[in-house]
């Protein structure tokens, strides 16, 4: 188990190295930063000079050690835009990225997990189909054209909930409901092959076989079973979730990390992107190590292997 | 003798195959009944159906099904699963999968006795041990916070057994429970089984197909073949004078020390169990007996040849002589 952990943890720290790696180089080879910064009137003095202040005059991997050296202590630089720490201004969004990806995945798991289970004890019937249907449509659906369609109808039409910003709880309903969505399908599949295969086992023949009621039956001996590989799933979910609300916060202008990465690549301000890149990143690399750990924890012939 | 189970005219169909077709099964309390016959004849349906455990998509009809004087056949799901695990156990063939890998020993075997009695944590799980103990594991309360994958084949069918005894049913259904195990464990579960009988007066409902089990410990075999239960005696009646064809040609694939000589081969019956329909008429054996006639396709007296031994062919008790067992 230990090394086991140890192990998982060596190979996540090597994909944050590479993603710190991929995250510099990327914003190097989309042109000529200092020309980009001076913007499109500026002469060919300005452009010297933002290249001399901001160091892009030194040798490339001057820059990479140098900011890699940074980075590890939590330090991505100064925003041109903003004019604050790029650390303060991930941290300020954080709260708002990670309530949206909660909301999300929890809207994922009240849909999906009943819906799976349903369709699993119902295996073959026309309820099954219908859910494969739901499935397949939300797996189909565009989230930022779910997103004007939900505005429209319950923000603007029905006026429910706001259609924008994130002053009140209500503000992350519609955000939420469709970042769940992008997770629905796979969620909603995972639970129902999970809980056919655990309700055909032996051991679900043995509860029967006690007197089991029916309710302990599909919920303490097939989900209990079913769930390992949800729950696994459900945190690599959330990882996307917090990498993919760029699009939905820039849509529902919701201020959080997403809408300032949206923000800082329309400005070209690259300590912002860059950073954005490898929190969102890094944050996803903790959530699959997260899962792996969930899996041994939940499924004992793993623990004590 | 008090009739445990009584078992009349059992039909289940699962979806175009007739897979139990007029069985008839009587236990008494306190006897060992087996259930013998080739894979695939219906044994293990007719267990599960007294159960109420037949898969999805299985059609089940019965003139009687009374278990301890009450008619059970009617029973709605829920008057079943009160039944079940309280006053009638079951346990299978399989031990390595018929525990549940995600919870302890103890937390499975308690769970019975708290969902049928309610009885407390504590005292649940003193009688998980005591059962434990009961039959033959050692360091209980060690065992009771492991997971089944820790144990052995052996280990688990034990706990499965143990499982089964938490309320004190009257009746256990046993489903080839040595089958998976290796030689030396076989034996010692079977010993269990006739053990626990003596001190539990339970009536057992062994399904095998091992005529070495049936001459252990049966006091009643039934042999089944296609669905239907061909001759039930006595076991002492049934291996002195079998008289179904299909009886004698079982006991003839088995050596038994002292009657096979080398160089001789085995018996053996030719073809497989057929695949039987609906509206299938006359003897399933028909195709692979040597005595078959033009009757064996016509309907089959049921014949009682001794008190208690009962055929059902269409050749007279006593047929070729004496038995060729």
């Amino acid at each position: 188990m230990l090394r086991f952990f140890i192990r998982r943890f060596a190979v996540a720290v090597l994909v944050a190295l590479t993603v710190l790696t991929l995250a510099f180089l990327l914003t190097r080879v989309s042109g000529d930063l200092a020309i980009s910064i001076a913007g499109p009137n500026a002469t060919q003095q300005d452009v010297e000079a933002i290249r001399e202040a901001y160091g892009l005059n030194r040798p490339l991997s001057t820059q990479y050690f140098d900011w890699l050296g940074r980075a590890v202590q939590g330090d991505f630089g100064e925003s041109y835009f903003f004019r604050d720490r790029v650390a303060n201004l991930i941290a300020s969004r954080m709260p708002v990225t990670i309530t949206l990806g909660l909301v999300g995945l929890a809207i994922a798991l009240v849909v999906s997990l009943p819906l799976g289970i349903i369709a699993a004890v119902r295996e073959g019937t026309w309820i099954d189909r219908v859910v494969a249907l739901i499935a397949m449509i939300g797996q189909a659906m565009p989230s930022f054209w779910l997103g004007l369609v939900l505005m429209i109808v319950f923000g603007l039409q029905l006026a429910w909930l706001p259609i924008s910003g994130a002053d009140s709880w209500e503000g992350f309903v519609l955000p939420g409901i469709v970042l769940a969505f992008s997770a629905i399908p796979s969620l909603t599949r995972l639970t129902r092959s999970g809980m056919i295969e655990a309700l055909a086992s032996d051991y679900i023949r043995t509860a029967r076989a006690k007197g089991l009621t029916r309710l302990s039956i599909l919920v303490k001996h097939g989900f209990r079973n079913a769930a390992i590989p949800v729950v696994s799933i459900a945190a690599v979910q959330l990882g996307f979730m917090l990498g993919g609300s760029v699009v939905i916060e820039t849509v529902f202008a919701l201020h959080g990390v997403g809408f300032l990465a949206w923000e800082s690549i329309s400005k070209n301000d690259f300590p912002v992107v860059q950073a954005v890149v490898l929190v969102l990143a890094i944050i996803y690399i903790g959530l699959t190590l997260l899962a792996d750990l969930l899996n041994a924890v939940l499924d004992p012939r793993l623990r004590t292997a | 003798m008090t009739a445990l189970l009584e078992v009349r005219d059992l039909r289940v169909t699962i979806g175009s195959t007739a897979a139990v077709r007029g069985t008839a099964i009587t236990v008494n309390k306190g006897e060992t009944h087996c259930l013998v016959g080739e894979s695939g004849c219906g044994k293990s349906i007719s267990a599960l159906s007294v159960m109420g455990l037949l898969p999805r998509g299985s059609k089940r009809e019965t003139t009687m099904l009374r278990f301890a004087g009450e008619e059970i056949g009617k029973y709605s799901e829920r008057q079943m699963e009160r039944l079940r695990g309280d006053r009638m156990a079951m346990i299978f063939q399989e031990p390595m999968t018929s525990l549940n890998p995600a919870y302890t020993v103890g937390s499975q075997m308690t769970e019975v006795l708290r969902r049928h009695r309610g009885t407390p944590r504590a005292q649940a799980v003193d009688r998980a041990a005591e059962l434990l103990a009961r039959v033959g594991i050692t360091a209980p309360g060690l065992r009771l916070g492991q997971f089944p994958h820790q144990l052995s084949g052996g280990l688990r069918q034990r706990v499965m057994i143990a499982m089964a005894l938490m309320c004190d049913p009257e009746l256990l259904i046993a489903d080839e429970p040595t089958t998976a195990l290796d030689v030396t464990v076989q034996a010692q579960i079977l010993r269990l089984l006739a053990g626990l009988q003596k001190d539990f007066g339970l009536g057992i409902l062994l399904i095998t197909h091992d005529l070495g089990v049936v001459a252990r410990i049966a006091d009643r075999v039934s042999v089944m073949y296609a669905g239907e239960v061909v001759e039930s005696a006595p076991t002492a009646s049934l291996f002195a004078a079998p008289e179904h064809p299909y009886t004698r040609g079982l006991l003839t694939c088995v050596p038994v020390p002292g009657k096979v000589k080398r160089d001789e081969p085995l018996g053996s019956i030719p073809g497989v169990v057929p695949r039987i329909t609906p509206g299938f008429a006359g003897c399933g054996f028909r195709d692979r007996c040597s005595e078959a006639h033009a009757a064996c396709s016509g309907t089959i007296p049921r014949q009682t040849v001794s008190d208690g031994h009962e055929l059902l062919c269409t050749l007279a008790p006593g047929w070729g002589g004496k038995a060729a067992a």
